[in-house]
């Protein structure tokens, strides 16, 4: 594959935590790249590696050694602010814990992303965004008021809301029960399809990472396998 | 300078504005700490303008005159030459004379004495303001023959009314009137005597020999033409050369800004002591409050967020809840301000009209952000640094966060602005450092203080203890506590008031001496000649004559050779002026008295003048003022005889023993012959003794007065108990700030109270141990920070009285173990409150809203 094509291409990347005298390496010379538009599942056990390479790869945090270039950008020459901006304007996050401001109504929690970037009339897109996911009915409402599954669509909508070229999604139904997080996991490949995204999804549930077309699987920090499967067919 | 621009930026305050959501109303509790300094100072700041306004129009009123002329010697004939030529012949003013001394007033009809402050005038002083007497026509009617006006206060002591006789020296008085308001004069005059105006022309010319404390002073009232100042400038060599004092409006209104803005800058950095607690307390609360964002702060950053901009939407919430505070602050202290002229009204000459200074208001407001931004920029800087990964993972190993110079330079802008503001208060960068080092100190050592009984505690009463004590004394230690906080302001309210009080104790008990063998009648200006008829007379009295001192009046001439008046002209001399000019009121004898100690070179108790220069002993403080020492000769001029002296010795003197002491102390054999009077020192056995000695001695000796030491007692508890009722009540500012701390602090951590009571409930706690942890926390809590004070204001009570005052220290349990324990019940009745309704809930409830 051509690299030029490529929005996230990572090499050898290590990663090390030092705790007293041990040194305990998460990440071990991790190198792969990922097209525009592919929607990749990253698998594995427990202590993998998984949610770390995906901090790594959206600049969260830095590697101990290897490089990141994410949508054209070497991460290793941007400082923290600079990384901040990048991912304001090109990435969309869902998290396991959905990470939704309790103080924020959904609405106001799908427009930061914009407003972070200075825009101010997101009201619109995020009102349509929540209403793609459902949610017409719940603008208004706190993540008290709602529903786990509820929640997680809310992130949904907001990492859609920037109109990103790569989302990041960390173990999105790992808080829900089964159906719960099967209706969540429709909306975001269905949202992901009609933009065109690069999805990097991180997952332990190998269901859910068959509907991706490319899985790569870690083991102790390492790429165990990296296939490329048939592409995602929309199923119910 | 981006994270400055996103100050400005209307999304930050409108994040700011979502973000406060459903805490509004604790992080108002949290600021509710900072509005009692707030409005501490505008109340303090806004009644001093008025004060300031008071005393612009004020300042006349308390001269009387455009311009006055006072001495404590009769005015030399050049001075009265001058005067008359230059004030009454060329500027054509108009002139009133007035002389005051102390004296003793007799009252025949019922048969009392008292000793009164004698002011006899004449001409129509004051020129300004006026007296008001009962009946009103005796303010001017009194001074036509023998008549008297007498402080109505003293007239209804002794049951003496208008028409009755008012005995001063030998001369009888009509009572014309009762004096119930004396412009420029404050009741805490009367505290060193009540007044009798009586007239000029009819004094007893007896009261005025040598040797008796007279001042006299001379009012003028000039054509608008002439400029009181101008005057002032052209009569000051004049005055200098002959020990006058001239006083104009702007001298005297100058007078009383500088002595009214050095209470009111005391007052303001005492307030500011309460504003500071505050701020430590928004610091602790913001901290709390920043660890339940970390967070959204997370989210927002792995959003895009940068994090400049995350860290000014927690600011702007800072300054926003600052500027609430302020303004609360600021209402409540308009509204105290009608409060003040109760506090002071004794303590302040004149009465000032209460308006809203809005100058005040405006740098309460300012000072009281000022200090809630900059005390939560503390706990908010970290926030700078909390990684977008926290939001992937609740834990994230990082290297160790390094010092963040910015918390330094921080922490030196705080003690900075605290020095300048200081500094600004008091006009004197040695009080400021001294304000703010004493502050730094006191805050340390309570918070050692705390953290070391806080330790002790632990360590002692851990083991052994029932589950509810070792629960709640755990309490303490929680995550988020705020327990060295609350030991902080509440131990440094109990502080200030403890030492305040105590000081005060010990002060009035080293004076107190009527149950000791001490003398307590002293009875003044007898004459040479009366000296024998008097010690008789106390004697027949019944009383027992301790000591007869005789006092000879004298001046310095020159001192180790150079002229006096030399000296005084010398700009560069370094000695203070009333060292030179005053005059000694100087004794002899052939010993040391009991109040006396010899600190350097030989006491010599008998000389012959003829031998050469008189070998005399000089007060150790004086020595120094006059840069003198042991060998340096010092010239008298004794009533017009020059007696020149060598420095023998040098005495330390315990100036608060009830008996005379010297400056300078001659041998005998010197002065005998010299125009001298004496003051008897005696001791009576009851109050009705010293009562009959004083009418008797008024008697038949009109000229000596008679002092009760007891009495004098009683007027210096009066004065101090007004003074340390200003100060306490400053100082309660302090505790109610330490309670509103201690109130948000329960209120903080309610959740965790509420996640505890139900977790102990489930696992079979009774709601009666659950209530008893809480108890037992709260009681800790107040018994630790009461003790703190109290421990600091023992040893802040002592280092006064060992140090400042020189005085015997000792503990008043008693009162101190009273205020202690209110104290402590305050504290554990207010947790109570504050946690109320806790416990009632069904822990079911709280375990399903949890998840």
């Amino acid at each position: 594959m051509n690299s030029d094509d490529a929005i996230l291409t990572l090499e050898g990347l290590t990663k090390s935590y030092t705790s007293g005298a041990r040194t305990l390496t998460v990440l071990r010379e991790v190198s792969l790249s990922i097209p525009r538009g592919e929607a990749c599942a990253i698998v594995g056990p427990s202590g993998s590696g998984k949610s770390t390479l995906l901090g790594l790869a959206a600049g969260l945090d830095r590697p101990t050694s290897g490089s990141v270039r994410l949508c054209g950008a070497a991460l290793a020459e941007l400082d923290e602010d600079q990384r901040a901006e990048l991912r304001a304007a090109h990435v969309g996050f869902v998290f396991q814990s959905f990470r939704l401001i309790s103080t924020l109504t959904a609405l106001e929690n799908v427009m930061v992303p914009v407003e972070l970037r200075g825009e101010r009339d997101a009201r619109e897109f995020a009102t349509e965004l929540l209403a793609r996911v459902g949610l017409q009915e719940r603008v208004d409402h706190y993540p008290a008021q709602l529903s786990g599954g509820e929640q997680q669509r809310v992130a949904i909508a907001r990492a859609f809301v920037n109109r990103p070229s790569i989302l990041f999604a960390d173990e999105p139904t790992g808080n829900l029960d089964g159906a719960t997080g099967h209706a969540v996991v429709e909306r975001l490949f269905e949202l992901n399809e009609e933009a065109g995204t690069t999805l990097v999804l991180v997952t332990h549930d190998h269901e859910l990472a068959g509907r991706a077309g490319r899985v790569i699987s870690l083991t102790d920090g390492a790429v165990a396998s990296d296939r490329r499967g048939p592409a995602p067919s929309r199923e119910g | 300078m981006r994270s400055l621009a996103a100050l400005f930026d209307r999304w930050t305050w409108t994040m700011a504005w979502r973000d406060s959501r459903r805490v509004r109303g604790r992080l108002l509790l949290f600021v509710s700490a900072m509005t009692v300094g707030v409005a501490s100072l505008v109340a303090i700041s806004s009644f001093g303008d008025n004060l300031e306004s008071a005393v612009d129009g004020f300042a006349r009123t308390m001269l009387g005159a455009d311009f006055r002329v006072r001495s404590r010697q009769p005015f030399p004939e050049e001075t009265e030459a001058l005067l008359e030529r230059r004030l009454i012949g060329e500027l054509g003013a108009e002139e009133s004379r007035r002389i005051s001394f102390t004296s003793m007033a007799f009252f025949p009809e019922g048969g009392d004495t008292a000793l009164v402050q004698v002011r006899a005038i004449d001409g129509v002083y004051p020129f300004y303001g006026c007296f008001e007497t009962d009946p009103p026509e005796a303010a001017t009617g009194f001074q036509e023959g023998k008549r008297a006006l007498v402080e109505a206060t003293l007239l209804s002591r002794f049951e003496a009314s208008v028409g009755d006789t008012v005995r001063v020296g030998s001369i009888d008085y009509t009572i014309a009137g009762a004096l119930l308001k004396i412009p420029g004069d404050s009741s805490t005059t009367a505290i060193f005597g009540p007044r009798v105006y009586i007239p000029l022309a009819e004094v007893d010319a007896s009261l005025l020999q040598r040797g008796s404390r007279v001042s006299r002073y001379r009012y003028y009232r000039l054509d608008e033409s002439v400029d009181a100042d101008e005057l002032r400038a052209e009569l000051k060599g004049h005055a200098r050369e002959h020990d006058l004092r001239l006083d104009t409006v702007i001298t005297t209104q100058e007078w009383m800004e500088r002595s009214m803005a050095r209470l009111r800058g005391f007052l303001n950095l005492v307030g500011f002591v309460a504003l500071l607690l505050g701020g430590l307390g928004v610091a602790s609360a913001i901290h709390v409050y920043v660890r339940q964002k970390v967070g959204t702060v997370a989210t927002l950053r792995c959003l895009g967020g940068r994090a400049g901009r995350v860290f000014a939407i927690y600011l702007v919430s800072s300054f926003c809840l600052g500027a609430i505070g302020a303004l609360i602050g600021a209402a409540l202290g308009i509204a105290a301000q009608g409060l003040l002229p109760l506090v002071f009204g004794d303590l302040i000459r004149l009465e000032v009209d209460v308006a809203v200074s809005w100058t005040a208001v405006a740098a309460g407001v300012a000072i009281g952000i000022a200090v809630a931004v900059a005390f939560a920029l503390l706990p908010l800087l970290p926030l700078r640094r909390i990684p977008p990964l926290l939001a992937l993972r609740a834990t994230v190993e990082e290297k160790p966060p390094g010092r963040d110079r910015l918390r330094w330079v921080v922490a030196a802008a705080i003690v900075g602005c605290i020095v300048l503001y200081a500094w600004w208060q008091s006009g004197r960068p040695v009080v400021a450092l001294q304000y703010t080092g004493g502050l730094v100190i006191a805050f340390g050592v309570l918070a050692l203080c705390a953290r070391l009984l806080r330790f002790a505690a632990r360590k002692v009463l851990w083991r052994n203890l029932s589950f509810e004590w070792r629960q709640g004394l755990a309490n303490l230690y929680r995550p988020g506590n705020q327990t060295v906080l609350l030991m902080v302001s509440i131990g440094l309210g109990a502080f200030l008031i403890l030492t305040l009080y105590q000081t005060r104790l010990l002060l009035l008990k080293d004076l107190s001496l009527s149950g000791g063998p001490r003398p307590n009648v002293v009875l003044f200006d007898v004459q040479d000649d009366q000296v024998e008829s008097v010690a008789q007379h106390v004697t027949e009295s019944g009383l027992e004559v301790h000591e007869s001192v005789p006092i000879v009046n004298m001046r310095l001439t020159s001192v180790k050779g150079r002229d006096v008046g030399e000296l005084r002209d010398d700009r560069e001399r370094r000695i203070p002026r009333w060292t030179l000019t005053r005059e000694y009121r100087s004794t002899y004898r052939g010993a040391l008295s009991d109040s006396e100690e010899l600190v350097e070179g030989e006491w010599i108790g008998r000389a012959d003048p003829a031998a050469g220069p008189v070998p005399i002993s000089l007060g150790e403080r004086i020595a120094e003022r006059l840069r003198v020492g042991l060998g340096d000769e010092l010239t008298w001029d004794v009533q017009g005889v020059p007696v020149h002296s060598v420095v023998a010795s040098l005495r330390e003197i315990d100036w608060r023993r009830v008996s005379p002491n010297f400056f300078v102390v001659f041998p005998e054999g010197v002065l005998e012959d010299a125009p001298q009077i004496h003051v008897l020192i005696a001791r009576a056995e009851s109050q009705e003794a010293i009562g009959a000695l004083q009418r008797t001695t008024a008697q038949r000796f009109p000229g000596v007065s008679t002092i009760d030491v007891t009495l004098m007692l009683d007027l210096a508890d009066e004065l101090l108990d007004k003074l340390s009722f200003v100060v306490q009540f400053m100082s309660l500012f302090c505790i109610l700030t330490g309670l509103l701390v201690l109130v948000s602090s329960v209120w903080t951590s309610r959740f965790q109270r509420l996640e505890e009571s139900v977790l102990l409930r489930t696992l079979g706690a009774r709601k009666g141990q659950v209530l008893a942890i809480m108890n037992v926390e709260f009681l800790l809590l107040g018994v630790l920070a009461t003790l703190t004070g109290g421990v600091l204001a023992i040893g802040g009570s002592w280092w006064l009285a060992a140090f400042e005052f020189e005085i015997p220290f000792e503990v008043a349990w008693a009162p101190v173990g009273i205020f202690c324990a209110g104290l402590v019940v305050t504290t554990l009745v207010i947790g109570r409150l504050c946690s109320r309704g806790l416990h009632d809930r069904p822990p079911l409830e709280v375990l399903r809203t949890e998840v």
